[in-house]
């Protein structure tokens, strides 16, 4: 019998090493799979190349891996917020590197991962800092920007309901960027508001296939109970 | 003359947006657009984080951390809403399919170059978002901002002296003084406040303007 749940959330980051690439969900703390990353804090691997839409939010999730000094690298479109201070910090002292992609070519860099192509020509960046040395090319009169996959080896990211399959299904704005990054990653572990049994998920909206997820943990949680 | 204030700008771009339009209204002033879209119109909100049919603020009390808007504020579903995945969201942008989107901007060239983004000044932490996307996508791209900086500045100007967040990709700008669009022939005045001559407007904008035939005088509630 297959059954990719996992019954703590040490076990659901086991395994995850130094210098891993790890790809968060969330956009901002929507999706954001905090108790994931409490656990991956826990654990203690260190000099993480980290892909996420920010650079964390307040002093949990995120911001809280930042200011453990886990993160050697991170990823992302839109760092600076009123509450990264963490971050904030941490680059202004020389102590993270930061390589800042649109936040559409970051999702296309990531699907094209997901999907076994070897690089992507985007529109978005062109003529601007962020294309600066790249490949460029015009096709029917439009200019693009040659951007290679971002794959990652862990992504951790979090949903509302999940099979022993790794099926899973989203809630509301928390899916972002769930589906994509589960496609993106060689380990994916899902942290689901609950667990259900086969069959319970409707086939025709679930919305990430089982094929992409590798590890299922339940963390029930007030967002995840309050079912409009 | 009769300069808008932030909120009559918004009421001014609201006017322009039809029944049935897709979306996005950018993160600052472009938001407060959606506070003035005519009741009567169905028009598709899009949110980068994945909504169409995004509503207004929920009732307080009613917020739902995993229900907000791009400004990480949160917000409604409209009835026939939809929520999707990054992927398609920016597809929705990056393919043409949005109609308009509204973004401030510190500076727009005479060529329709765009730069809203970053300030460029060396200790500032850059952050881009979604705004060079959007800035590419959409088959409109609207620009609402004063016409003059807070140092009197025009931020209509020859060239971006700020760094560019897409090049020749806006089709019109509002601001508290004029309704401009960028054509293929240059600047054309489509509108002016109240008590505004087309000389004065010319006098503040260090690019050559044209007054269209059939300018109006921008009227708000």
């Amino acid at each position: 019998m297959i059954d990719k749940t996992v019954s703590s959330l040490e076990e659901a980051v086991a395994g995850i090493f130094d210098g891993a690439t790890v790809m968060i969900g969330g956009f901002g703390i929507a999706g954001q799979p905090a108790e994931l990353i409490d656990a991956l804090i826990a654990h203690g691997a260190r000099d993480l190349t980290i892909v996420n839409n920010n650079a964390g939010n307040g002093e949990i999730g995120l911001a809280a891996l930042l200011k453990a000094r886990r993160v050697k690298k991170i990823i992302c479109s839109f760092p600076r917020q009123a509450d990264s201070q963490v971050f904030d910090a941490l680059y202004h002292a020389g102590e993270i590197e930061l390589e800042l992609v649109p936040q559409g070519n970051l999702a296309a860099r990531i699907q094209a991962a997901g999907a076994g192509l070897g690089a992507i020509y985007t529109p978005t960046g062109y003529g601007t800092l962020l294309a600066e040395g790249k490949e460029t090319r015009e096709i029917d009169g439009k200019h693009y920007v040659l951007e290679y996959p971002i794959r990652a080896d862990f992504a951790l990211i979090k949903a509302f309901r999940g099979d022993r399959w790794g099926n899973l299904v989203y809630r509301k704005a928390a899916r972002n960027f769930g589906p994509i990054m589960a496609a993106a990653a060689t380990v994916t572990i899902a942290q689901v508001g609950e667990v259900v049994p086969l069959g319970v998920l409707d086939p025709e909206s679930i919305v990430t296939p089982g094929i992409f997820v590798q590890r299922v943990v339940a963390v029930p949680g007030l967002a995840q109970a309050r079912v409009a | 003359m009769n300069r808008l204030n932030r909120n009559q700008m918004a009421e001014r771009v609201a006017q322009d947006i039809p029944e049935g339009a897709y979306v996005n209204l950018g993160i600052g002033l472009p938001t407060k657009v959606a506070n003035y879209l005519p009741a009567d119109r169905e028009i598709f909100l899009h949110s980068e984080n994945g909504l169409l049919g995004m509503g207004p603020a929920p009732a307080p009390g009613m917020e739902d951390p995993e229900l907000m808007n791009a400004g990480k504020e949160p917000v409604t579903l409209l009835q026939g809403g939809a929520f999707f995945h990054h992927g398609d969201s920016f597809a929705m942008m990056r393919g043409g399919h949005l109609d308009i989107c509204v973004l401030g901007a510190f500076q727009v060239s005479a060529g329709g170059d765009l730069a809203n983004w970053h300030t460029g000044a060396a200790d500032a932490i850059p952050a881009v978002g979604g705004a060079m996307d959007l800035a590419i996508g959409a088959k409109q791209v609207f620009v609402m901002m004063e016409h003059l900086s807070k140092n009197g500045e025009c931020k209509i100007v020859p060239h971006c002296s700020y760094p560019v967040t897409g090049i020749g990709c806006v089709d019109r700008i509002y601001t508290d003084l004029a309704v401009i669009d960028i054509t293929a022939h240059g600047l054309l005045v489509r509108e002016m406040v109240d008590g505004l001559d087309f000389a004065e407007l010319q006098r503040l904008t260090p690019v050559p303007l044209t007054l269209a035939a059939a300018a109006a005088t921008t009227v708000t509630a």
